[in-house]
């Protein structure tokens, strides 16, 4: 089955990035695959590469960066969005790309299941 | 359909807009919307109300954290992030109760 | 699932205030792109989701842009489909002559059915 996954909320503020990450992980390790994870309002957050969490706290940004990287997830980050909240090309994350919310849209379409987590 | 809740019941009306809502169906509790899975407070009765018409679950990981999981109302089951997967794939559709 | 093959029911929920958040001003975004798509698009608006459709706002002192004015220009994208929680606009004082668009104003129980005809739903 393919799943399409919302994330509305920026990282550490809110466990809705969290819930969405351990979701996905949970969607992979089962044999279904994910068609996207589009990051949204305060969501598109979670692509910033100049976060620095303390050492011992979770890396929200590498743990995306390595779910695409090891599973080829397509984590698309709304452009309007983004442009609003300051992410841009020059400090995205490895494994995110930026696109337009047709994106979305396109995930609502095409996966079986859409999953929205924020607040 | 599954309902997906993350807000406690006693700062939100997220559940109570989706249970009056909603027909019936399965409703998962997540995050801070666990505690509407524990026993003994004033939503107590509330929640047993809404388990005649849901069937209703709660994402263990979630009630470990809040120090909540001896304290699971009988009768909703303790799902884990696979559980959830699964409820999201065994319904046609789910909506978060943001 | 719709009628029509390809063609999907999204149903857009909003069920929170305009301007004290963002999220009912990207939800419309997405409203607005989906239109693009040739979808069976509709909207609901629940809770302090139906402030949003309130006549006479005026943004000016907040300098925030009144995005009001979009609801209305939904037709023109061939989005039709308004739906009201009639509780709602009860509990907060409101009438549908209090709305600045046509809406169809339904009952909790009517919204639950028509939300599980969806096929997919997006909450804001």
């Amino acid at each position: 089955m393919k799943f399409g996954i919302l994330v509305n909320e920026g990282p550490y503020q809110h466990q809705a990035s969290d819930t969405a990450y351990l979701f996905c992980k949970a969607v992979l390790a089962q044999g279904h695959e994910i068609f996207r994870v589009f990051f949204y309002h305060d969501g598109v957050n979670n692509a910033s590469r100049l976060t620095e969490p303390p050492q011992d706290d979770r890396n929200i940004v590498a743990r995306w960066s390595k779910l695409a990287e090891e599973h080829g997830v397509d984590l698309v980050v709304c452009v309007a969005a983004a442009l609003r909240r300051g992410i841009k090309d020059e400090n995205l994350a490895p494994g995110f790309r930026i696109s337009g919310l047709g994106q979305l849209v396109e995930a609502g379409i095409q996966a079986d299941r859409l999953v929205t987590f924020g607040d | 359909m599954l309902h997906i809740v993350n807000k406690s019941p006693f700062s939100s009306q997220a559940l109570d807009s989706c249970v009056q809502v909603a027909p019936g169906g399965d409703l998962l509790l997540i995050e801070d919307g666990v505690y509407a899975a524990s026993s003994g407070t004033v939503a107590d009765n509330f929640m047993r109300d809404i388990m005649k018409r849901f069937r209703v679950f709660a994402l263990g990981p979630d009630l470990e954290a809040r120090g909540l999981a001896d304290r699971l109302i009988d009768g909703i089951t303790p799902v884990d992030y696979a559980g959830f997967v699964d409820l999201v794939a065994r319904n046609k559709t789910c909506q978060s109760w943001l | 699932m719709s009628e029509e093959p390809g063609i999907k029911k999204f149903m857009f929920v909003n069920r929170k205030a305009p301007y004290g958040t963002v999220y009912a001003l990207e939800a419309l975004e997405v409203v607005l792109i989906t239109a693009a798509f040739d979808q069976d698009v509709s909207l609901a608006f629940l809770d302090d989701g139906v402030f949003q459709l309130r006549k006479g706002q005026q943004t000016k002192g907040i300098e925030t842009k009144n995005f009001s004015p979009t609801y209305r220009a939904l037709e023109g994208y061939d989005i039709e489909k308004l739906y009201v929680e009639k509780e709602a606009l009860a509990a907060r004082g409101l009438t549908e002559d209090d709305l600045l668009v046509d809406v169809t104003v339904l009952d909790r129980k009517a919204l639950g059915v028509l939300m599980d005809e969806q096929d997919v739903i997006l909450s804001f």
